[in-house]
């Protein structure tokens, strides 16, 4: 599988990509996260579709600056982002992060930038409807997953069924937390808290958020959000539950069930 | 009855004077903030109104308490009826003017507001037992101790007092109509009051009866004006403002946070990009974000006298339920009482005073730099407060003005800066993808 930068899919394939996969910095610097990253280009793989990615043109969306209140660095990544999407001219792109989704759809605009952004959990649902891929079953039999609600995709965007609709294909039994949907517990990361210690106080807010998703006594963790995986293992690891449960995007659940 | 109606009459235009002086202050505090246009998207607004403001839509999250405040809500509407005809009958020295003008109608209204009030009666002695013996969390954070667990108590007690003296004049009126015809006309059968008056006052004098009818009459009355006056300085003032609140609430997806224009342009004639000419710049060095009430919108003002205190926010926010000392609840009161600092100020010094405080002498970096931008709080409020774009506009004035905030942001800053990455990494963007052509 060779992943395109967007010049080297107009040069090979002679014609502009179906989609360009906004990566964001978790999915390209971090390696946890980098399998999300990697999860979703097989299933784009496999569902046939041309994609493409900005490779080194891509940039912070500038999310972590602007809810930080350093507004002038969002907006010196965030029109610089525009520019290159100017210049690639570039209409549709789909992201693994709900932050980067959530920039992108509802910040850009109001500076002058308009594009269709679906979250790849939106996306995996309509290749699932249209038959572009399928779902094997099996794999998660006799299985437990809880699912979180990321703040950046449930809350604040109302994407509640998608992430949901896809785990309902996986065979397993899925629980929800006390607090979810619009009442759904944030992990912690956001607003920029991921690049700072908590204030003080008397425990982390993943910890908080963990303890709850254990209550059901899942397998497994399904997030939809970078942010959210590294903010739940971290949040496993202080509860040493981090060898029974195991924290994964929804996408890296298809390719296992698939076995991609 | 002559001294009575000129009693009224000066009592009412005294209280009336005070609560246009009171409610006006509260207007001209709200509008200490910065202006904004709120008058697009009428529809979805008024829409907004119906559901969530007189619907309680958003108060249907939490179901014993949206019963409860459900039923004294109902009964304070239809209270408001009974209310004109005091007030008729006061000015004009009658006695229940409509009860034998409007037929059925008077015997039916009165029996609805007194049933309903004997549902708020009950609801108001459980949210007492709420508010002080069940420890309830969220009543219980610090920024609730003094006066505004007093507050809440003063209000629920009022409430009491209120109903009290609807059922005093009503229950003595049953009886006076039997008594004294002439002076006391028919109202029809009063199911509670009527019994009421059979079980525990049918010994009594007529001029004991007429003492009593006056007493509830009067104590309901001067319940009514003092609340009139009270909630001025109240977060029970949330019964006036929720309407208008929730009416010019943010129809804006809940994950923007507004654009900053002034930085566009900067920023664009940074990169050598075309500015937007129509900019606001009047040459003075400006200052972002907020610093202190003027910087505010005066929405984000009326926000804050909106607050009721339910705490619903505070009791959803990660940071305040894992022991952080932010409050969303909080940053509204304390919005509130800054508010309400600056114009006592105007009042006593002029328009120009500056007594040298901020916001920030009431809400700490601590707080602020502690959020998590995940929008519980905003999700929360049953009235729409949003308490996100507040504490975004504080980090900003942190960030942008003072160049302060956390320090491990910097390196962040950095990287974003010189790399366009959250983290400073020895890589490039897209190594992963050459791992994967490797393998």
């Amino acid at each position: 599988m060779k992943i395109y930068t967007i010049e080297e899919f107009k040069s090979s394939q002679g014609k502009d990509p179906e989609i360009v996969f906004w990566v964001g910095c978790a999915g390209s610097f971090d390696s946890r996260a980098q399998k999300i990253t990697l999860a979703l280009a097989k299933i784009l793989h496999h569902a046939k579709i041309g994609f493409a990615v900005l490779g080194n043109d891509e940039t912070c969306t500038g999310d972590p600056a602007r809810r930080s209140g350093n507004e002038f660095v969002f907006q010196l990544l965030a029109l610089q982002n525009i520019e290159t999407f100017k210049m690639h001219n570039i209409k549709k792109m789909v992201t693994a992060c709900p932050h980067c989704f959530n920039t992108l759809k509802n910040e850009y605009p109001a500076l002058g930038g308009n594009y269709d952004i679906v979250h790849h959990t939106q996306l995996i649902q309509s290749l699932i409807q249209e038959k572009r891929i399928s779902i094997e079953g099996g794999a998660f039999n006799g299985k437990k997953i809880a699912y979180h609600d990321s703040c950046y995709l449930g809350r604040m965007n109302g994407v509640y069924e998608a992430p949901r609709n896809i785990l309902n294909q996986l065979d397993a039994e899925i629980s929800e937390p006390r607090r979810n949907r619009n009442n759904g517990l944030c992990c912690g990361a956001g607003g920029a808290q991921m690049f700072k210690e908590e204030e003080p106080g008397d425990k982390k807010v993943n910890v908080e958020r963990v303890e709850e998703l254990l209550e059901s006594s899942p397998d497994i963790i399904a997030v939809n959000c970078p942010f959210c995986t590294l903010m739940m293992d971290d949040g496993l690891k202080n509860k040493e539950q981090d060898e029974n449960v195991k924290v994964y995007d929804i996408s890296e659940l298809i390719i296992q069930a698939n076995n991609w | 009855m002559a001294i009575q109606q000129i009693a009224f009459i000066l009592l009412f235009a005294l209280v009336s004077y005070l609560a246009y002086k009171s409610y006006s202050k509260i207007y001209k505090t709200i509008m200490l903030g910065k202006t904004i246009d709120l008058k697009a998207d009428r529809p979805q607004r008024l829409k907004n109104v119906l559901l969530v403001a007189f619907g309680q839509k958003k108060m249907f999250k939490r179901l014993i308490p949206a019963f409860l405040h459900l039923s004294i809500y109902i009964a304070f509407l239809f209270t408001q009826v009974e209310l004109i005809e005091i007030i008729i009958d006061g000015i004009t020295g009658t006695h229940r003017i409509f009860a034998d003008k409007i037929g059925l109608l008077y015997p039916l209204i009165i029996n609805t507001i007194e049933f309903l009030s004997l549902f708020a009666f009950v609801s108001t002695i459980i949210f007492l037992w709420r508010r002080n013996l069940l420890k309830i969390p969220r009543f219980q954070s610090s920024e609730m101790n003094g006066w505004p667990k007093l507050d809440a108590n003063y209000i629920l007690l009022g409430e009491l007092i209120l109903i009290i003296g609807i059922f005093s004049f009503n229950s003595a009126d049953t009886l006076l109509q039997s008594l004294d015809s002439s002076h006391y006309p028919d109202t029809g059968t009063l199911l509670i009051s009527g019994w009421i008056g059979e079980q525990f006052l049918s010994g009594m004098s007529v001029s004991s009866l007429y003492i009593l009818e006056r007493f509830g009459w009067w104590l309901h009355l001067c319940v009514v004006f003092g609340f009139l006056l009270y909630l001025p300085i109240s977060k029970h003032l949330h019964i006036m403002l929720a309407f208008p609140n929730v009416y010019f609430a943010r129809l804006k997806p809940s994950g923007e946070i507004d654009n900053m224009p002034v930085i566009t342009n900067e920023v664009k004639s940074m990169m050598g990009l075309e500015t937007n000419t129509e900019s606001d710049d009047n040459g003075e060095i400006p200052e972002f974000g907020a610093n202190d009430i003027g910087d505010l919108y005066w929405k984000n003002i009326l926000d804050a006298f909106s607050c009721t205190e339910c705490g619903r926010c505070t009791s959803v926010c990660p940071a305040n339920m894992t022991g952080k000392k932010l409050s969303p609840r909080k940053i509204m009161m304390d919005i509130r009482d800054r508010a309400t600092e600056v114009q006592e100020g105007i009042i006593k010094n002029g328009t120009d005073h500056d007594d040298g405080k901020s916001l920030f002498d009431y809400i700490s970096e601590e707080e602020i730099f502690a959020c998590t931008s995940c929008n519980a709080c905003v999700e929360a409020c049953p009235i729409m407060i949003n308490p996100l774009e507040p504490i975004i506009e504080l980090r900003r004035y942190k960030l942008l003005t003072e160049s302060k905030g956390p320090s491990e942001w910097m390196p962040m800053f950095n990287a974003l800066e010189n790399n366009g990455a959250v983290w400073q990494m020895p890589g490039q963007r897209f190594d992963w993808a050459k791992e994967l052509s490797d393998n």
